[in-house]
């Protein structure tokens, strides 16, 4: 294969990472709302431990967008 | 992944296509031969709009310091703000988050005020004036990071000494597996700059990047005829509509989590575990 064609396969391989990341992040919000609805006193004191796990399940889809990028532009 | 002028994308190069990492180019708008020590300090861009956000963060904050006993508007935007960041740092830190307020405050406006002010159209109103989203470089977001992991480390030795070491070693680890917690712990701690630097930076460059692609369905659609531009043209206007609602979320959010993290961080190097 030529090497060209490789490195944008792998750019357009590395969107999958984002999409598995997006599953993340609806997770995490999905989650919490479910809960916050089960009991919306306690919701409010969550907020920070909910954008902590949106960071954390975010930046696995950000990487892979770097990686894309780097694909591309860099290698 | 630094675009300088000079070395822009040529794998992409085909001249009839938009392309969407030109708006991040740095260029130099005055002084490009000033250099000290060999390197180039010229006034780029960049450096234009974070005095930009200097300025409208030191309006806003000017005209919301004139402690008046009953707050105006201003006054209580001004507050609402330094209220919001205070509650953050009390809610994660306890009293000792107080000190740091300062700090927090000050990473958190800068960057909400870069992000909110890279999205302005400035193009409607100024003809070939484009608003640059300083947030979208590592160089910037990395220093910031830097700054915050500098923080943590000199307030870490300065409060504990050696002992800051503990916070490698989660308490009630079994004495056969300290060493391999111990390694976990160190890359996870070390890895957290480049985490943070990472996610602002990428989660503002990726919305531009989707921005301008759009953009460029829009104008495409509309100069292939009048069939295509309401068939695909209208449709993309509409998703671009909606995604900028999105990145005015996604700035605050970003510019939130940035502090978030910083007095997470912060509060390690506080408290231990």
């Amino acid at each position: 294969m030529d090497a060209e064609a490789a490195k944008l396969l792998g750019a357009g391989l590395a969107a999958v990472g984002a999409g598995l990341a997006s599953l993340g992040v609806g997770n995490v919000f999905a989650s919490f709302l479910e809960s916050a609805l089960r009991n919306p006193g306690a919701a409010d004191g969550q907020q920070g431990r909910l954008f902590i796990g949106f960071a954390a399940a975010e930046l696995l889809g950000l990487l892979s967008f770097v990686v894309a990028m780097i694909l591309i532009f860099v290698a | 992944m630094q675009l300088v002028r000079g070395e822009k994308i040529d794998v992409a190069a085909d001249t009839a296509k938009v392309d969407p990492m030109h708006q991040f180019a740095i260029e130099p708008l005055f002084g490009s031969d000033w250099t000290i020590a060999g390197y180039n300090i010229a006034f780029t861009n960049s450096a234009l709009w974070m005095l930009i956000a200097g300025i409208a963060l030191w309006i806003f904050m000017i005209g919301g310091m004139k402690r008046e006993v009953v707050p105006g508007r201003w006054q209580m935007a001004v507050e609402t703000m330094t209220g919001f960041i205070d509650d953050l740092l009390e809610a994660n830190m306890g009293k000792e988050g107080r000190k740091y307020v300062p700090y927090v405050f000050t990473l958190f406006m800068f960057i909400l005020f870069a992000n909110l002010l890279g999205l302005i159209p400035l193009p409607l109103a100024m003809a070939g004036v484009h608003a640059f989203t300083f947030t979208s470089h590592f160089t910037v977001t990395g220093v910031l990071a830097i700054m915050t992991f500098a923080i943590v480390l000199v307030v870490g030795f300065w409060k504990h000494g050696l002992h800051f070491f503990s916070l490698f070693v989660p308490h009630g680890t079994p004495t056969l597996m300290i060493p391999l917690i111990f390694v976990i712990e160190l890359i996870s701690f070390l890895f957290r700059p480049f985490s943070l630097g990472l996610r602002l930076f990428v989660a503002m460059m990726s919305g531009h990047v989707l921005l301008e692609v759009l953009s460029s369905f829009v104008i495409d659609a509309a100069n292939a005829g009048p069939g295509y531009g309401v068939l695909i043209g209208g449709p993309s206007f509409i998703l671009m509509i909606a995604i900028c609602a999105l990145e005015l979320l996604v700035a605050g959010i970003q510019a939130y989590v940035f502090a978030l993290l910083t007095s997470l961080y912060i509060n390690d190097a506080e408290h231990l575990h």
